[in-house]
């Protein structure tokens, strides 16, 4: 068995999808992080069997529309003197930018300099967006 | 109100809002003249980005009937788009030059992103395979002109559903009418796209078939919108052979059709309809191209808020 510290300030991300973890930390920037942080992969679960989560010893600027569209699933803990002091449970976002790029070889995204790529949410319970341009249905494993 | 909003998805406009359109439209049908001075004073800007005749020539002639100007450039290579000049900043510059401008572009999306940035109405004169909203108003002109109304009709659409951008615009402007059915004519390949499934036809779970022969279907119809269907979109040559005839409307395919069917086409065709179809009374396709001027007569006249 594994045993990771727990954080005394900081945040917890948990209940992440198993193989999801990696892409969070790394739409975070944690690989840059120059505090200290954990992934742990494969961990045991009681609510799903397996899970991924990410422990940060420091309080950064989580983007929680985008790990809400990556896995509505997650629980974000906000830890203060080794303790829970708030849990936000996250859910598919309306609208995310910048999180996925549209693949339509013909989507104005595709020639255009400095246009954000925006998505829709227009299937809450299959978690489909649309890109706000050409239409294209999408889903965070596209 | 329609003054100063932009069209780029045939759903911008709401059924009253279209209704106040059509009925712009059939006034101009009946008493051109008294809309001769209009848009005097006024400037539209055709942005072609890529090559068109029907709806470039329809804007210009429907913006000088209405005693407006016309500037505006009808390729690219003309225009500082060739120096790499972005999407935001052409618009920018345009916008304040002109009164309103109508755009055409081979990317999908770039009239709406061309909106976030413009002062004055954006009109998506077609965008790649997406969405030709002026197209789409023209057909229901003239459908409305033909039928009488937009109700309890079964529309069979023909040809490149896929890439069909007049499909996909029609498909979302009927589907808003009570009683609508889809017939969906064309090869395997060219279906129509699946956000078009999921988000209109069953997401407002409207009855549609599927189906590769026109000649199965053709008595059921109400109209028949033909497209072309391109050999290279086939991905084998043994389908482009097996089904090329069923989407070439003749007179041996109209004579299982109803008495009433309207037959319409956005044009330009090439060999999809025989011309001698063109005589028959059901063929609504050339009075479609008059309506299409007269919608966009109405059109930049609401938009530009001068009736």
């Amino acid at each position: 068995m594994l045993y990771i510290d727990s954080i005394s300030k900081g945040i917890v991300i948990d209940h992440i999808k198993v193989g999801y973890g990696f892409s969070i930390f790394k739409h975070l920037e944690l690989d840059k992080a120059d505090f200290t942080v954990a992934l742990i992969m494969n961990a045991p679960s009681r609510k799903f069997g397996r899970k991924d989560l990410i422990k940060i010893e420091n309080n950064i600027d989580i983007d929680l529309a985008m790990l809400g569209f990556i896995d509505p699933n997650i629980t974000v803990n906000i830890i203060e003197n080794e303790k829970i002091v708030e849990k936000i449970n996250l859910s598919l976002p309306e609208r995310v930018e910048d999180i996925i790029q549209c693949k339509n070889p013909r989507c104005v995204t595709s020639m255009e300099r400095n246009i954000a790529h925006k998505f829709v949410l227009i299937d809450k319970k299959n978690g489909t967006y649309k890109c706000e341009y050409c239409d294209q249905i999408y889903s965070w494993e596209d | 109100m329609l003054k100063g909003r932009h069209l780029i998805d045939p759903e911008d406009f709401s059924l009253e809002e279209l209704d106040s359109l059509f009925a712009l439209a059939d006034s101009i049908i009946k008493d051109e003249d008294s809309f001769r001075n209009l848009c005097n004073g006024k400037i539209l800007a055709t942005l072609f980005y890529e090559p068109s005749t029907r709806t470039r020539f329809s804007f210009e002639a429907a913006m000088l009937r209405l005693g407006g100007q016309v500037v505006g450039f009808s390729e690219p290579g003309s225009s500082s788009v060739m120096k790499g000049e972005s999407i935001p900043d052409t618009i920018r510059t345009v916008g304040s030059y002109v009164d309103i401008i109508a755009m055409r572009h081979p990317k999908e999306g770039a009239p709406k992103y061309a909106s976030y940035y413009s002062p004055v109405p954006i009109i998506n004169a077609g965008d790649g395979g997406h969405q030709h909203p002026t197209q789409t108003l023209t057909d229901l002109l003239t459908i409305k002109e033909v039928k009488g109304n937009f109700s309890n009709l079964t529309i069979g659409l023909c040809g490149d559903l896929k890439f069909g951008r007049t499909v996909h615009s029609l498909i979302k402007a009927m589907s808003r009418y009570e009683n609508i059915k889809f017939v969906l004519i064309s090869p395997n390949e060219l279906r129509i796209p699946k956000y078009i499934k999921t988000e209109i036809l069953d997401g407002k779970a409207i009855d549609y078939a599927e189906v590769e022969r026109l000649e199965e279907v053709i008595d059921s119809l109400d109209i028949l919108y033909m497209t072309r269907v391109q050999k290279e979109r086939f991905f084998n040559e043994a389908d482009y052979i097996r089904l090329k005839d069923s989407y070439i409307l003749d007179r041996e395919k109209l004579k299982l059709a109803k008495k009433d069917l309207s037959i319409l086409h956005p044009l330009p065709r090439v060999n999809e309809i025989s011309y001698e179809v063109d005589e028959d009374p059901r063929a609504c396709y050339f009075d479609q191209l008059k309506y299409g001027m007269y919608i966009r007569m109405a059109l930049i006249s609401k938009l530009l808020g001068v009736m």
